[in-house]
């Protein structure tokens, strides 16, 4: 299958290798194998292919990873901005239908 | 809503259970297309609580599901043939990936509902499985600190529980990864179709009473004519943008989904407006080009939304130009139309 990959140089998804020990858990929770695991510490490796959900940062212990995370979905900005908040896609309030 | 789902009740550690059936029955296909199709999507659940699969056990594994009946359904059929328990989350009829991302599938959430259910009675083991894109709103770690049960992330899709809990819990890189293959982009078709909802009546509707607009007044047989042809055109540009692009996603060039869509809607727009538009001018022509390309381009940046793989910066960054540009070319294309009713 043809991978299918987004805009370049966007993602706002940064490691500190620092406070790493290596316990994997970006790897297990990456959707697009972002991450992998080198001389006891986690690297990015394919960061473009990042899709900013957050799960990684979400289990880090160690607090190594930030990422502005949030829906990449154009009618999820547009309710923000019409709204004036973050991107959201807030299906159960507006009882329109998304995700 | 009934629970046919539920084959009888058993009694547990903490009190009776309903054992449910791990064999989609007919009325759980015919819902499933019901709400492929938006039919009722936002009120599709499941009581959330804990649930048996098969003949469980203090020592069976507990799996984490949505309450979302999409997603308990899935789950529940892929658990097919093993003892197990199934916790299900409030996350107010929301998948697991967008109710992650909103929260509702979360720490808190869970936590809250290990208390509830008194989950540590019901097993003598402590570990609990999650389908991997609740990482987006549950903390393996935070579970750990305030529950003492352990997180242990399983495979993006239920249909990999089987070989998951065959190798020893661990998913395998294949399993961990998302995919959007053409039939995942096809089985999105309907709700991308439905996406439109009233104003699929109302713009036609507009269009059919201003064709007949002309330098004479106005004409009955024009607004059929000229109308007719109009929601042909529409109807193509909306085709283009909901189901094309989405279709070939992979094989159209450029990585932006405006650009994408922008492509297919001037490729079947060209072909639609040859084969038809004998008669228009220039001007008429012009004038759908614009209108067909941004509708077919915006319908297509919305299909960001049910992709697996963009970010949000990436498509701010994508809306930032595309959005102003499709807004424009619209105007323009609107306005070019009207005024060539009058020529």
């Amino acid at each position: 299958m043809i991978e299918l990959k987004y805009l370049k140089n966007v993602v706002t998804l940064q490691l500190d290798q620092q406070k790493c020990n290596a316990c994997r858990m970006c790897v297990l929770v990456c959707p697009h194998e972002v991450f992998e695991i080198k001389d006891k510490k986690a690297h990015i490796i394919r960061k473009d292919l990042c899709m900013e959900c957050g799960a990684c940062e979400k289990n880090c212990s160690e607090g190594a990873i930030s990422v502005k995370s949030g829906v990449g979905c154009a009618a999820g900005i547009i309710n923000g901005l019409l709204r004036g908040t973050e991107p959201t896609c807030d299906c159960s309030s507006s009882g329109s239908v998304c995700c | 809503m009934t629970k046919h789902y539920v084959t009888d009740v058993i009694g547990t550690a903490i009190g009776s259970v309903e054992r449910v059936s791990t064999v989609w029955s007919r009325l759980d296909i015919l819902q499933t297309i019901r709400v492929r199709w938006s039919i009722g999507r936002m009120n599709y659940l499941v009581t959330p609580g804990v649930y048996a699969v098969g003949k469980p056990d203090a020592d069976s594994n507990i799996f984490i599901s949505a309450n979302f009946k999409l997603s308990f359904d899935h789950l529940r059929r892929a658990l097919h043939g093993i003892n197990a328990w199934i916790l299900v989350l409030d996350t107010k009829g929301i998948n697991v990936w967008c109710a992650a991302g909103k929260g509702t599938f979360g720490t808190k959430e869970l936590v809250h509902r290990i208390s509830e259910h008194h989950i540590s009675q019901l097993v003598n083991h402590k570990k609990l499985i999650l389908p991997q894109l609740g990482a987006v709103g549950v903390s393996a770690f935070e579970v750990k600190d305030q529950t003492g049960f352990k997180v242990i992330y399983g495979p993006v899709e239920a249909r990999d529980i089987k070989p998951f809990v065959g190798t020893g819990m661990e998913a395998t890189p294949a399993m961990r990864k998302i995919n959007f293959t053409m039939i995942d982009r096809l089985k999105l078709i309907p709700v991308e179709l439905s996406y439109g909802r009233y104003y699929l009546l109302l713009i036609p509707a507009i269009f059919f009473i201003l064709s007949g607009l002309n330098i004479h007044g106005y004409s009955v047989d024009a607004a059929w004519q000229i109308g007719g042809i109009s929601v042909l055109y529409l109807l193509v540009a909306y085709l283009s943008g909901c189901v094309i692009t989405p279709m070939l996603l992979p094989w159209i060039p450029f990585r932006r989904f405006s650009v994408k869509g922008l492509i297919i809607g001037w490729i079947l727009g060209g072909v639609v407006l040859y084969l038809t538009g004998s008669l228009l001018t220039i001007f008429e022509i012009i004038s759908w080009l614009l209108m067909m390309g941004s509708l077919s381009s915006f319908l297509a940046m919305n299909f960001t939304g049910s992709s697996t793989f963009t970010s949000l910066s990436g498509v701010q960054k994508e809306m930032k130009l595309s959005l102003p540009l499709q807004i424009i070319a619209t105007g323009i294309g609107i306005i070019g139309w009207i005024i060539t009713r009058f020529i």
